[in-house]
């Protein structure tokens, strides 16, 4: 790890987004799951090394976070690649189990519960 | 996915639980004692957004400032993974705090005894925003000086929070911890049935 700094970075955060701050849509918290859509839609333009660096982590499903930490990115500079990866149909994102606290949540809430208990 | 005819392998379903406290009370401690791997660390660097509800008067490198964000995860099965987030324990990070607790299961709080003070701000927290959470002692060394009825007087907290008295090093106790509070999130389904309150 880099520490935090960018100063091992080849590339300054800025151009990575393209100068954005903001993603363009808010599909992607923390824990939404993304898989490299395989594979890509025909129409898809070539993606830049750094978008190709992220479809490469996320062949298998990969949570945001994690995929923000293994790259040594920040989370909202991730999210902003993802959106232009998402519109161009190169990945799927799954949103994380909806939370609520009613009995519908039950079932979740026992699995979680048994699989704790196994650790 | 139903519609979808893009077939890509399935993603789990994916919950979280964050771990509070203040500065240096043991929360990547038990982030990591619990994880299936060694806890990740996002950091996000502070933006414009960040800095107008913060004070970093007398913070030269303003340039290098930004926000760790440490985290586990817990495969349930091979459908659903639970993500556990140990929340930026200073002060002036709380701005993440609302964007954190959004979606979460609950919290677990953690205390130190020596010093119970640096985690009533996250206590103060969730008990605003109805987030369910339990409160974990961390004795240090293993040492617990107080008992758990004595503890909850002394941060004034409801019946229905559950103190428990836990070693954060420790796996079967952080899981103890973690399956108390999906315990009482189990029990607040069942009896009141209904939604909690929503946020903001």
């Amino acid at each position: 790890m880099s520490g935090g700094d960018t100063d091992g970075r080849l590339v300054r955060l800025f151009a990575l987004t393209g100068g954005r701050t903001r993603p363009s849509r808010a599909d992607f918290t923390l824990i939404t799951t993304v898989t490299a859509v395989d594979p890509p839609p025909t129409w898809a333009t070539r993606p830049q090394p750094e978008h190709q660096r992220i479809l490469r982590r996320c062949a298998e499903p990969v949570a945001v976070a994690e995929l923000a930490a293994l790259l040594d990115l920040p989370v909202s500079v991730v999210v902003i690649m993802l959106c232009d990866l998402l519109e161009s149909g190169r990945i799927t994102a799954r949103p994380p189990h909806p939370v609520s606290c009613k009995p519908e949540d039950l079932d979740l809430l026992q699995k979680v519960r048994d699989g704790l208990g196994r650790l | 996915m139903a519609g979808s005819d893009v077939i890509t392998r399935a993603a789990p379903d994916t919950v979280k639980i964050l771990i509070a406290g203040g500065f240096g009370v043991g929360k990547t401690t038990m982030v990591g004692s619990v994880s299936e791997i060694a806890p990740l660390r996002t950091e996000e660097p502070l933006t414009a957004a960040g800095l107008g509800v913060d004070d970093l008067d007398g913070i030269e490198e303003k340039r290098a400032t930004t926000v760790a964000l440490d985290f586990g995860r817990i495969s349930i099965g091979s459908d659903l993974v639970l993500y556990l987030f140990g929340t930026p324990g200073q002060q002036r990070f709380w701005f993440m705090w609302n964007d954190l607790a959004l979606g979460a299961l609950g919290a677990v709080v953690l205390i130190d005894v020596r010093r119970p003070e640096t985690s009533f701000a996250a206590i103060d927290f969730f008990e605003r925003r109805n987030i369910p959470f339990v409160v974990g002692v961390n004795g240090f060394y293993g040492d617990h000086p107080y008992p758990p009825d004595e503890i909850r007087e002394a941060l004034a907290l409801p019946d229905h929070v559950q103190v428990l008295l836990c070693d954060a090093r420790e796996r079967e106790s952080s899981r103890d911890v973690l399956i108390a509070l999906i315990d009482q999130l189990i029990a607040t389904a069942v009896h009141t049935g209904g939604p909690r309150p929503t946020e903001k």
